[in-house]
This record gives C-alpha cells, sequence and structure tokens, in this order.
C-alpha cells in the first residue's frame, strides 16, 4: 500500500509464485529486462592507445584483454618501421565472455613522438578524435536516422609516459593538456619494472604535481563526480595515478601456478599482482568498474561539447563547411 | 603529409570494419558491463508514462490504483465536461532499490460530448506535444539530455466498454488515430460484466475489427528467447479483459483484492476470473523496457522525421546539414515569433484606437453636459431677475398705498377737528398730495 514497498514473500506462500504476493507490483523487473536488452544489443568501446614505440603499448593491449587485440598481431609484422609520420591504425573485435558481447576497438598511433621534430604531432590524434564525433554528429542529424547509432567514438585515451623516473617531458605535457580537454585520457607508466618503488612513489608524485601546475584533468576528471560516493571512489583512483604497469603476454610457472609474467635473471614480475605493478588497479578501473561511466563522460560531455562547438560556430559563421581545423578547439 | 595520414587511417579503418571475432585466454572481467549499466540506471532513477484512454466511468483510475498498489488521486470526474481535456499526474514509487517516475495521464470527458467527432484531436494533440518537447531539446545547442524527464508516453492503455458486442465506432477512429503515434494496448473495462462466453466472441470480434481496420496495436515482442514463448501466449489474449479493485475481501484465509456481489466474489488477482494478471505481468515485469524503446525508436523516430520533413529539411546535401537545421529551426522559430508580436501590435493598436474613440465620446457627452448646465443656470438667473423686479415694483406699490392710507387717517383725524382753515388745508393737502 505504501510507495515504498519492498518486495517480501509471506511465509504460507513461499513456494508459490511472488506474483501472488499483495504488495509486490513488479517495478523492479526493469533492471532484468534491461540487463537482457543490454546483453543482446552488445557492448562498444574504443580504446586508443599514445606514445613512442618500444613502450609496450600493443602488449598491454594484449594484456588487458587476454587475447591478440593489437594491431601487430593483425598485421602480423614482426619487424616493425617507425612510420615517417603519425598514423592512425584502428582495429576491431568481437569479443564475447559469459554471453556478454563486446566491439572492442584498438586505436593505435604508431609515428607518435618518433620524429626529430615532434611538433604538432597531437595534430592528427585530435583530428582523428573530432572525426569520430564529427561522424557521430552527422549520423544523429539525419533525417533518418539509424536505430543504433554506430558508436566510434573514443571512450578512453591511454597515453604512456616512459619510465624516466624524473618528470614529464614537454611533448607529455603539451599532448596531454590538449587532449584532455576532448577525450579522457589515462596517463600509465610504461615499462614500470625498470623502476624501484621509491623512484615509482616519487616519480608519480612529480608527474602529479605537473598535470596539476598545467591545469590537466585526466581521468577521472574531479568536476564530473556525481555524488560523495564517487568523490570517495575516484579520489582513491586520483591518488594512485599514474598507474605503473608492466604488460606481458607470456605465462611463467610460479609457485605452482601459471601467471602471466616476465621473467628476467633476478625474478619474476608478476603482472597481476598488485605487490610488483598496478596494472590490475588499471584494469579494474577500465573494465570492471568504470567502463560505463568512461563511455558516459565520453558522450554525454565530450561529445557534447564538440556539438556545441560545431553548431555554435556554423550559426556564426556566414557560410557553413569553412575550414574548421581541430586547432580551433585548441586553447 | 597530411594526405598520408589520413588514407593510412581510411586502409585502417577499412580492414578493422569486418571486425574479427577473438577468443580470450582468461577472465577479463567485462561481463560486468551489463551491471554496471544498470547500476547507472538504477541512480538515475526510471520514469514511464501511461495515458489512459476511455469513456468516463470505465474504471481507468481504479485499474491504475490495482496496478500499481497505491491510491493515486481525487474524486471520479463528472460528466458534463464540454471537451476532452488531459490530465496528467506524475508519482514517485520505489520497489527494493528501483525508483520510478510513473506518470499516469487521463483523458477527461472522453465520450461524453453528443458530438464526438473531434474528441481524438486532443489527445493526439497532447501524444505529438511530448514528442516535440523531446525533439526540441534534442535539437538544442546546449542539451542535458540525459537528465532531461521524458514525458513521452509509452504505452496507452484504450479502455473497451464491456457491451459483449463490437468496437464502437469512435473506438475505432481514435485508435486508428492513435496507432502510429503510441503503442496502443487495448483492454475490457469492466469485464466482469461480461460471461465467459460472451468474452470470447467479444475478444474474437474485436480483433477482427481491429485486423479489418488496419489498426495496429502493440504486439509483445518476440525476438527474445527468454520471453519469446510467454509474450507470443500473451499476444494471443489480446484485448485483456480487467477488472479493478483496491477493496480487500476475505475468502478463505487470506484477503484478496475482488469485488464483492450478493451472488459471488470476483477476484482480480484470479486469472480464472479475469486477465488483470496477464496485464501487469506484460505492461510491467516484462516488458516495461520494451515499451520505452519502441516509444523512442518507431514512434518518436516518425514523429522526427515527419516534422523534419515538413519544415523543409532534406538528408540529401550533406554539406549544410546540420547548421541549416539548427538554424532554420531557429528561423522558423523566430518568424513564428515575430507573427505573434505583430499580431500583438495590431491589437494593440485597435485596442488603443477604441479608447481614443470612447474618451472622445465622453468628452462630447461631457462638453454638451456642461452647456446645458450652463444655459439652466443663466436661466435661473433671468428668472430670479424678473422675479426681484416684479418684487420691487409690487413693494413700491405696497409702500404708496400705505403712504395714502396714513394720509388718509391723517385727514379723517383733522376732519373731526374744529376750525374750517384746516379743512381747507386739508383740501390744500389734499390737493397738493394728488
Amino acid at each position: 500500500m505504501a510507495d515504498s514497498v519492498i518486495s517480501e514473500i509471506p511465509p504460507t506462500m513461499c513456494l508459490e509464485k511472488p506474483s501472488i504476493d499483495f504488495s509486490y507490483v513488479g517495478i523492479d523487473a526493469i533492471l532484468e529486462q534491461m540487463r537482457r536488452k543490454a546483453m543482446k544489443q552488445g557492448f562498444e568501446l574504443n580504446i586508443m592507445v599514445v606514445g613512442q614505440s618500444g613502450l609496450g603499448k600493443s602488449t598491454l593491449m594484449n594484456t588487458l584483454f587476454k587475447s591478440k587485440v593489437s594491431r601487430k598481431s593483425f598485421m602480423g609484422t614482426a619487424e616493425e618501421k617507425i612510420p615517417k609520420t603519425i598514423e592512425i591504425k584502428s582495429v576491431s573485435h568481437d569479443i564475447e565472455e559469459k554471453g556478454v558481447r563486446m566491439k572492442l576497438t584498438v586505436i593505435d598511433t604508431p609515428g607518435f613522438g618518433d620524429q626529430i621534430n615532434n611538433e604538432n604531432c597531437w595534430q592528427p590524434i585530435m583530428k582523428f578524435i573530432n572525426d569520430q564525433y564529427e561522424q557521430y554528429l552527422q549520423e544523429e542529424i539525419n533525417i533518418d536516422r539509424k536505430k543504433r547509432i554506430p558508436d566510434s567514438r573514443v571512450h578512453c585515451c591511454i597515453y604512456f609516459i616512459p619510465p624516466t623516473g624524473h618528470c614529464l617531458r614537454p611533448l607529455d605535457v603539451e599532448f596531454m593538456r590538449r587532449l584532455s580537454k576532448v577525450v579522457n585520457i589515462v596517463p600509465v607508466i610504461a615499462k614500470a619494472d625498470t623502476l624501484t618503488l621509491e623512484e615509482r612513489d616519487f616519480f608519480k608524485k612529480k608527474i602529479r604535481e605537473e598535470l596539476r601546475a598545467n591545469g590537466i584533468d585526466v581521468y577521472p576528471q574531479k568536476e564530473f563526480d556525481e555524488d560523495a560516493e564517487d568523490r570517495m571512489i575516484n579520489e582513491k583512483i586520483r591518488e594512485m595515478i599514474p598507474f605503473a604497469v608492466v604488460g606481458s603476454d607470456q605465462e611463467y610457472q610460479v609457485n605452482g601456478r601459471r601467471l602471466l609474467g616476465r621473467k628476467t635473471k633476478w625474478g619474476t614480475i608478476e603482472v597481476e599482482n598488485i605487490a610488483h605493478c598496478e596494472f590490475a588497479y588499471l584494469r579494474d578501473l577500465l573494465i570492471r568498474t568504470h567502463m560505463q561511466n568512461i563511455k558516459d563522460i565520453t558522450s554525454s560531455i565530450h561529445y557534447e561539447m564538440y556539438r556545441v562547438c560545431r553548431l555554435n560556430e556554423n550559426n556564426t559563421q556566414a557560410n557553413g563547411l569553412a575550414d574548421h581545423h581541430p586547432a580551433s578547439h585548441e586553447i | 603529409m597530411q594526405e598520408r595520414t589520413m588514407a593510412a587511417t581510411e586502409i585502417a579503418r577499412q580492414a578493422g570494419e569486418g571486425a574479427r571475432a577473438v577468443p580470450l585466454s582468461g577472465h577479463v572481467g567485462f561481463d560486468s558491463m551489463p551491471d554496471q549499466l544498470v547500476n547507472k540506471s538504477v541512480n538515475h532513477g526510471f520514469c514511464f508514462n501511461i495515458l489512459c484512454v476511455g469513456e468516463t466511468g470505465l474504471g481507468k483510475s481504479t485499474l491504475m490504483d490495482t496496478l500499481f498498489n497505491t491510491k493515486f488521486e481525487g474524486e471520479p470526474t463528472q460528466h458534463n465536461q464540454p471537451g476532452v481535456q488531459l490530465k496528467s499526474n506524475t508519482y514517485e514509487l520505489q520497489e527494493s532499490n528501483v525508483r520510478l517516475k510513473l506518470t499516469v495521464v487521463n483523458t477527461v470527458g472522453f465520450g461524453d460530448q453528443i458530438n464526438k467527432e473531434d474528441s481524438y484531436k486532443s489527445i493526439v494533440e497532447f501524444i505529438d506535444a511530448q514528442f516535440e518537447a523531446y525533439l526540441q531539446e534534442e535539437l538544442k545547442i546546449k542539451r542535458t539530455l540525459h537528465s532531461y524527464h521524458d514525458t513521452r508516453i509509452h504505452a496507452c492503455l484504450y479502455f473497451i466498454a464491456p457491451t459483449g458486442h463490437s468496437l464502437k465506432s469512435l473506438d475505432l477512429v481514435t485508435m486508428k488515430k492513435l496507432d502510429s503515434k503510441v503503442n496502443i494496448i487495448p483492454i475490457i473495462a469492466k469485464s466482469d460484466a461480461i460471461s465467459k462466453s460472451e468474452l470470447a466472441k467479444f475478444k474474437i470480434k474485436i480483433t477482427s475489427e481491429l485486423v479489418s481496420n488496419g489498426v495496429q496495436i502493440y504486439q509483445f515482442p518476440t525476438d527474445d528467447e527468454t520471453v519469446a514463448e510467454i509474450n507470443s501466449t500473451m499476444n494471443g489474449h489480446l484485448p485483456f479483459a480487467v477488472v479493478g479493485s483496491t477493496e480487500e475481501v476475505k475468502i478463505g484465509n487470506k484477503m484478496v483484492r475482488a469485488r464483492q456481489y450478493p451472488w459471488g466474489t470476483v477476484q482480480v488477482e484470479n486469472e480464472n476470473h479475469c486477465d488483470f494478471v496477464k496485464l501487469r505481468e506484460m505492461l510491467i515485469r516484462v516488458n516495461m523496457e520494451d515499451l520505452r524503446e519502441q516509444t523512442h525508436t518507431r514512434h518518436y523516430e516518425l514523429y522526427r522525421r515527419c516534422k523534419l520533413e515538413e519544415m523543409g529539411f532534406k538528408d540529401t546535401d550533406p554539406d549544410s546539414k546540420p547548421f541549416s537545421l539548427q538554424e532554420t529551426y531557429e528561423a522558423k522559430r523566430n518568424e513564428f515569433m515575430g507573427e505573434l508580436q505583430k499580431k500583438e501590435e495590431e491589437m494593440r493598436q485597435m485596442f488603443v484606437q477604441r479608447v481614443k474613440e470612447k474618451e472622445a465620446e465622453l468628452k462630447e457627452a461631457e462638453k454638451e453636459l456642461h452647456e446645458k448646465f450652463d444655459r439652466l443656470k443663466k436661466l435661473h438667473q433671468d428668472e430670479k431677475k424678473k422675479l426681484e423686479d416684479k418684487k420691487k415694483s409690487l413693494d413700491d406699490e405696497l409702500n404708496g398705498f400705505k403712504q395714502k392710507k396714513t394720509a388718509a387717517e391723517l385727514l379723517q383725524s383733522q376732519n373731526q377737528q374744529p376750525g374750517g382753515s384746516a379743512t381747507l388745508k386739508k383740501d390744500k393737502e389734499r390737493k397738493n398730495f394728488f
């Protein structure tokens, strides 16, 4: 009778269907309905990896998704020539786990930061990201539009910081400063097995300071915390950023178990052991707890911001399709 | 340099187009995605909007009360409404951790008029208005779609009067106008008035009439195996024959919701007595999400497409699209506002004119009155003067007469004294006097 009803099954009726229970309306069945719909539709996730060559980007992707999802595995070229310009290569996979289907797209950026003169190397990347937003916007604006607009927007950009142990390089700062405005950036310290724990902590602290000093807002962004509970969880994450990760797709025998790791003469680094590296935290953040949140922030904040700019700029310009360079979105 | 980069992107994307299935060699953890999605929705809350269309007195409010197990609102409506109005009420319900914002819209006065030709119009206008509000929000430049309170109608329960024969023409016309705008679920109201055999015939008649008139009612979806079976069975039971009641009656040793008659008791939740349980099952427990999805992906899209095409947009020139859509929409809206303003100006001017005229009239009248007053005053003064003159002359006469009288009296007294000279004197005086 009251508005706040908790479904209870009276003891005399515990063998019968809950529908005979008086006070149970069945509103919470909508959760099950949503779940069914989600399972049927499947999910999409687009991750971009950015960093100099040799930082273990492809290996990390393979480790994250426990399969050969990286471009290298797909293209099959063992020897890699560093390209003369930045290329954007995206590869899609259909993966499935316990009935949940996901279309994972890994976007690789070979050539980033590898030239002698790296000026404006973020431009092709920003252009790519904005192109995805543009594609989505065009489809959304159609009169006759698809039931489900295919989502190719970049949800998350993992930025690989080389493990120098000192501080961020100007390239890192420039890139993250510009891109944190259009996409969720998750910075990671690559190949963290070259740093001792103290060096790691020092490095992380230095990086966090520099990010703060430059006003760079990486994921999870403070301003998008929804409530106190969210803030609490995200604060803990923000204290750990950037995650110091080690990637590996090779298994070794450790204490009688087969574990993913890197074997060296002085020991085996277990990838999923949080005492060794923070890969597990990264995986949990990206996949197990915050994946939906990452997608939401992309669609309701970054994409909306792009849309506002786009619609405004073409309302004020005399001719519609003037050259709106992605650089115009930069500050 | 940039061209090469673009070309590289193109090629890579083509290669990735046919996404390949890749087996996983361990537990990754994205099977928690449905949970993440559900959790986010739970935090956000849900909303569901039901429209009840049916003649007054068919038990619409009671059925809503019974379905959602609460007492919603107000008193039953009178039968003397001049037109069909839509009254909508929003309630916040909660069950375990699910918060539902339920909006129930009632058609007040449906079927009460003598001329029912336009009855369906206010319903169609209402539904369109909700679509329009959503479309406006979607077209805004700065929009907040994720926190928008969706008022679009997700399900329309059409209440059919339990005549036992066939659909009324009002029902057919209304349903035909609504079937492309909303999910229609026809139900037979107050079905305890019909016997079982009559009910079966009635249902068949209704279904065949709907089919022959091309009315598209909502079909419960059968593409998902988990619910395909129950949905297809239920599709065969449409329209549902329902009985609503919020009163409880003791049957055996438990209290059930029922309607008590001298000849027996109709139990609402007894599937042998009526289809209430089926309706609740289908509407809430199995297909609520599908109803919402159909509203968004089918009915709303249709409305949007028609509206945009009506305003003259086409998909064929992609270059000018994104901006002209927003721009022209704004322009048209401004145009409309401009017209409204012009009309307002005209009306205002007319008003001012009328006021001036009236003022002039009144001034005239006032002037006349003044003149009249002046005239009267003058008249009055003249009269007064005349009177005074007359009075004066009368006074003079009176004085003369008095003098004469005094003189005569004096003469009389003198005559009585001896001495003739006095008479002479008197005579003289008398002569002098005359």
